[in-house]
């Protein structure tokens, strides 16, 4: 037995009756849906080569720390061991990165964080790698940890990175700030007189863990040429493939990346992990190598969201109309910049939210620190901005005596406004309408824990309860509040970066029946990307059997599965394609049957249900007639409309391709006594242009709204002042369960987007901003404390 | 050593299975069933909940040991073996439970036990039931939605006994 091989072509058959089935709008099941409830869908952690070795990680203990010497001789005498590297062994380059090539492959002379890689071991159980590993003989003499903006860049701070040359290094304050954008609109200083009512507040957003469950890992299979074939989980094949072949010596055709089942992303598998190291130590071993972090590793072996300290100032008058924001975004990116850059200029050029604010000054910051490096997560900068801004609207709201959705509402934008980068929104923007739509839902019934026994007799169910069969509780001390929150978000990659996707669709007879292929390089990470392309396929193609290829580099690049864009890109990609394919069908028919029936003249031809049809529904010949044996076969590129870097000063510019909003109303009761929170109902309302796989449209909102629900009260990676994490694991780190997750009721707004693909507006991480805050204000209501951080945890309730 | 057990109605064995080894590992690695996952490898997300002799556990937390000459039903068991899906298994392809797939084999077997004792859950019963069992994707709506539609269509009959998961057409 050879390679287990990552999941194969994925087919799908839809269509007979009436129009061809399975199209745009509706919601066909999932092409991998039956492998992945039966088993046999492979992900990258179930990767199998008869030949392969395992590889693991030597990691860093300490968060900064001088490496002095490197000894790796005990190790290598350890029975069934292969090879040991470190960054000696290089072949080529030391150091890679999404922006910056910062990060070196394996650790040189220093480490920046604990878990930093300093040395791999490939051998034949997974077991005696780790313990070889443990024999490496690492000699550090460990230095000061800078771990906030203080520390970081005090003059006396040191330098993390002396060698900085990246476009961002002669702008920043401080080496030690990665970048720095503010966003400048109006006259704050004059506005400042014309408030009649200010409030001002500091928040804090802890460090949160995308938790995919699927952990990092891969197999690198070794070439004949030389080169080196890697399965491997990931969100953009083509930017790990850029990355690695400079690190591997070879070049670019050489890498060849397929994509393996993936168990989920959010933002973590942008960066490398285990890519390089598998393949390096495949090509030094000539032997195949699979990597497999356990959840304890894959805590250091990805980064996080940036955590954030946010002060912000808010002037408005009497009547409830805002007048200037101020604000100041801390992000911590830790030790290597990873997508800081972009996450900055999305917190300062979102950071008023869907407001209509005449005068703003906005400053975003982000850090290299001795802390875990950040990276991206669902919702990229724009999270932590959300829940700040959000807690200042209530906080104003209360201040003017105003209902807080009223407020929200009274300042709404809406299309047509200019946000404080001077970008005029050019789409529907019904921020008022999503929010109407959460407060006008029915609330849910108030103590809904007292029950009735068969008896009929008044019992109160614990499952119900802060606290649930813990038995904290019966009701005592149990107080409920609503709160409110929306939303703002990028869809795409902003600030002039070339953003594109590309497809390729073959269109050919396969036994008598039309059959579509679709080969993209789009990574499925469980968001569906598989489902909608069959289903643009179908409606532009008219057939009903779809194939979807396997993800890989033979194809060009789809760009990242991230920044809610692949339905968008990909998809656009797709439909392009079709679009193409479609033309050229209509030209052999026309070619091969126009003297037959005139109906070919027609403009308006469809292709519908295996056929070409006439305006008027007349069927002219089927798809399979018209082909014979010609194979139509194109590859085309789809960019969305250009955008612009913001400026460097007054972060003016047309920057982000697209917006969209989601708004929650959360319901909680909460314990005082003991400080329990029990969300009891997570209601959304988002505008997602055109739903175009409506299940997988709500799929994606509940998923979002209870990542959400995390942040506001479960999830937070501790990191202690010295730059280590307390709590790397499952056991510490606490990710909702469906005990912590209410009904989540969700109203979709279909407001078409005129730019986008069928109108559609990128719809995976704006419910992630708004379902923080909510439930936040939602606590604060029910407990009257001014809550400023997230997650809040039971310390922060209890009443003394 | 020497490991024997029975997984999915098949006789199976390893050798040489090193005595740190756990039942995830064997099954994965040893014995080519690659269906039960590994997230977190400590007994908090349930991804690798198979049945041993009936009851859930986490294979992850099972040393291989402890599994000699158990009972041991996996997702690879759910299908019938002409690959008729089980009603739950459709049911969750149907209702979008399924995202990136990692904690489905896992929810599967949870919910296959819970409508085994209780054929008709309420809401609360089926939070209670899968609570051991982490998703990271779908929010859990429709997992929800899933269970509700697989007991509509399970057969409202008495528990089997607790010492099998198995059915006796899939008894070796």
């Amino acid at each position: 037995m050879g390679v287990v091989p990552p999941p194969a072509g994925l087919t799908q058959r839809a269509g007979a009756g009436q129009g061809t089935e399975g199209g745009v709008g509706t919601s066909p099941q999932r092409p991998d849906g039956v492998l992945k409830v039966t088993g046999e869908f492979a992900y990258s952690s179930d990767l199998w080569h008869q030949d392969m070795l395992w590889g693991h990680t030597l990691r860093s203990p300490h968060a900064h720390a001088e490496i002095r010497a490197i000894d790796i001789s005990e190790a290598l005498t350890v029975p069934g061991v292969h090879c040991v590297l470190t960054h000696a062994d290089l072949p080529a380059a030391t150091h890679y990165g999404l922006e910056f090539q910062d990060q070196p492959v394996l650790a040189v002379d220093r480490v920046r964080y604990q878990g930093e890689p300093v040395a791999l071991v490939a051998a034949d159980h997974p077991e005696t790698a780790r313990r070889a590993a443990e024999r490496i003989r690492v000699d550090y003499v460990p230095l000061p940890v800078v771990h906030d903006e203080a520390s970081a860049t005090a003059p006396e701070a040191p330098v993390l990175h002396p060698d900085r040359d990246d476009h961002h290094a002669e702008h920043v304050p401080h080496p030690n700030v990665v970048h720095v954008q503010p966003v400048v609109s109006g006259d704050v200083e004059a506005a400042r007189a014309e408030a009649e009512v200010v409030v001002r507040g500091s928040y804090t957003v802890g460090m949160q863990d995308q938790a995919f469950l699927g952990p990092e890992s891969g197999l690198a299979v070794p070439a004949e040429d030389g080169g080196v074939d890697l399965y491997v989980a990931t969100q953009w094949l083509h930017v790990d493939q850029r990355q690695l072949a400079p690190v591997l010596g070879l070049p670019p055709e050489r890498v060849r990346l397929t994509l393996a089942g993936v168990g989920g992303a959010f933002g973590a598998r942008e960066d490398l992990s285990m890519q390089a190291h598998a393949c390096l130590l495949a090509l030094r071993a000539d032997r195949p190598v699979k990597m497999v972090y356990n959840r304890y590793e894959s805590f250091f072996g990805h980064v996080h969201r940036h955590p954030a300290r946010l002060t912000y100032e808010h002037g408005a008058t009497r009547d409830g109309r805002l007048v200037y924001v101020t604000g100041r975004i801390v992000l911590d990116g830790g030790a290597y910049a990873s997508s800081s850059p972009a996450v900055v200029g999305n917190a300062a050029s979102l950071g008023v939210g869907p407001y209509r604010v005449p005068h703003v000054a906005m400053e975003a910051v982000g850090l290299y620190t001795n802390n875990p490096p950040c990276g991206a997560m669902r919702g990229f900068g724009a999270v932590q901005a959300c829940f700040a801004y959000e807690a200042q609207m209530d906080k104003l709201a209360a201040a003017l005596g105003l209902d807080p959705v009223e407020l929200r509402q009274r300042n709404a934008l809406s299309q047509g406004t200019a946000l404080p980068t001077g970008q005029r929104v050019d789409a529907p923007a019904p921020v008022a309408e999503l929010l109407r739509l959460v407060k006008a839902r029915p609330l849910p019934p108030e103590r809904p824990w007292e029950a009735l026994d068969g008896g009929g007799l008044p019992t109160v169910d614990l499952r119900a309860l802060p606290g649930g069969l813990a038995n904290t509780t019966h009701g005592e001390g149990v107080v409920r509040g609503v709160g409110y929150a929306v939303g703002i978000k990028n869809v795409g990659f902003s600030e002039g970066f070339d953003d594109y996707s590309t497809a390729r669709v073959r269109l050919a007879v396969t036994a008598g029946e039309p059959q579509v292929t679709v080969h993209t390089a789009m990574a499925e990470v469980g968001q569906g990307g598989v489902t909608v392309h069959a289903q643009i396929a179908r409606t532009e193609l008219g057939v009903g059997q779809v194939s979807i290829l396997p993800a890989d580099t033979r194809v060009g690049s789809a760009g990242s599965t991230s920044a809610s864009r692949q339905t968008y890109m990909t998809g656009g990609a797709v439909r392009n394609t079709c679009v193409a394919v479609r033309a050229e069908v209509l030209r052999l028919g026309r070619e091969r049957f126009a003297d037959q029936h005139p109906g070919w003249s027609d403009a308006e031809l469809r292709l519908s249900d295996g056929a070409v049809l006439a305006e008027d529904g007349t069927v002219l010949a089927g798809l399979a007639e018209v082909l014979g044996d010609t194979a139509i076969d194109l590859e085309l590129e789809f960019r969305h409309r250009p955008t612009e870097p913001f400026d460097r000063v007054t972060g003016q510019g047309f920057g982000h391709v697209q917006y969209s909003f989601c708004a929650h109303r959360a319901v909680v009761d909460v314990d005082v006594e003991l400080g329990l929170v029990k969300v009891v109902e997570l209601a959304a309302a988002q505008d997602v242009g055109r739903a175009i796989n409506p299940q997988a449209v709500r799929g994606q909102i509940h998923g979002g709204s209870t990542q959400g629900l995390g942040l506001a009260v479960l999830e937070e990676i501790l990191v202690g002042p010295d730059g280590t994490i307390r709590n790397p694991s499952f056991t510490d780190y606490l990710i909702p369960t469906i005990l912590d997750t209410p009904p989540m009721p969700v109203d979709v707004l279909e407001l078409a987007d005129p730019h986008a693909p069928y109108g559609l507006r990128g719809v995976g991480e704006a419910p992630t901003l708004s379902a923080t805050p909510a439930i936040v204000a939602a606590i604060r209501q029910a407990t009257g404390l001014d809550l400023t951080r997230v997650p809040v945890r039971p310390e922060h309730l209890a009443r003394g | 050593m020497r490991l024997e057990l029975t997984v999915n109605g098949r006789p199976h064995s390893a050798d040489d299975v090193w005595e740190g080894e756990s039942l995830l590992y064997v099954l994965r690695e040893r014995l080519g069933l690659p269906g039960s996952k590994n997230a977190c490898e400590q007994g908090e997300c349930g991804s690798c909940t198979v049945r041993m002799d009936g009851d859930l556990v986490c294979a992850c937390l099972v040393a291989a040991g402890q599994a000699e000459g158990a009972e041991i039903r996996t997702v690879e068991g759910m299908a019938d073996p002409d690959g008729q899906l089980a009603p739950l298994q459709a049911a969750f392809v149907e209702a979008g439970a399924v995202q990136c797939g990692f904690c489905t084999p896992g929810l599967l077997l949870a919910a296959e036990e819970l409508l085994e004792r209780v054929p008709r859950p309420a809401d609360a019963d089926i939070r209670e039931a899968l609570s051991g069992n982490l998703c990271r994707c779908t929010g859990y709506e429709n997992i929800l939605d899933a269970v509700r539609l697989a007991a509509t269509r399970t057969p409202d009959a008495p528990a089997p006994t607790r010492t099998s998961g198995l059915t006796p057409e899939r008894r070796p």
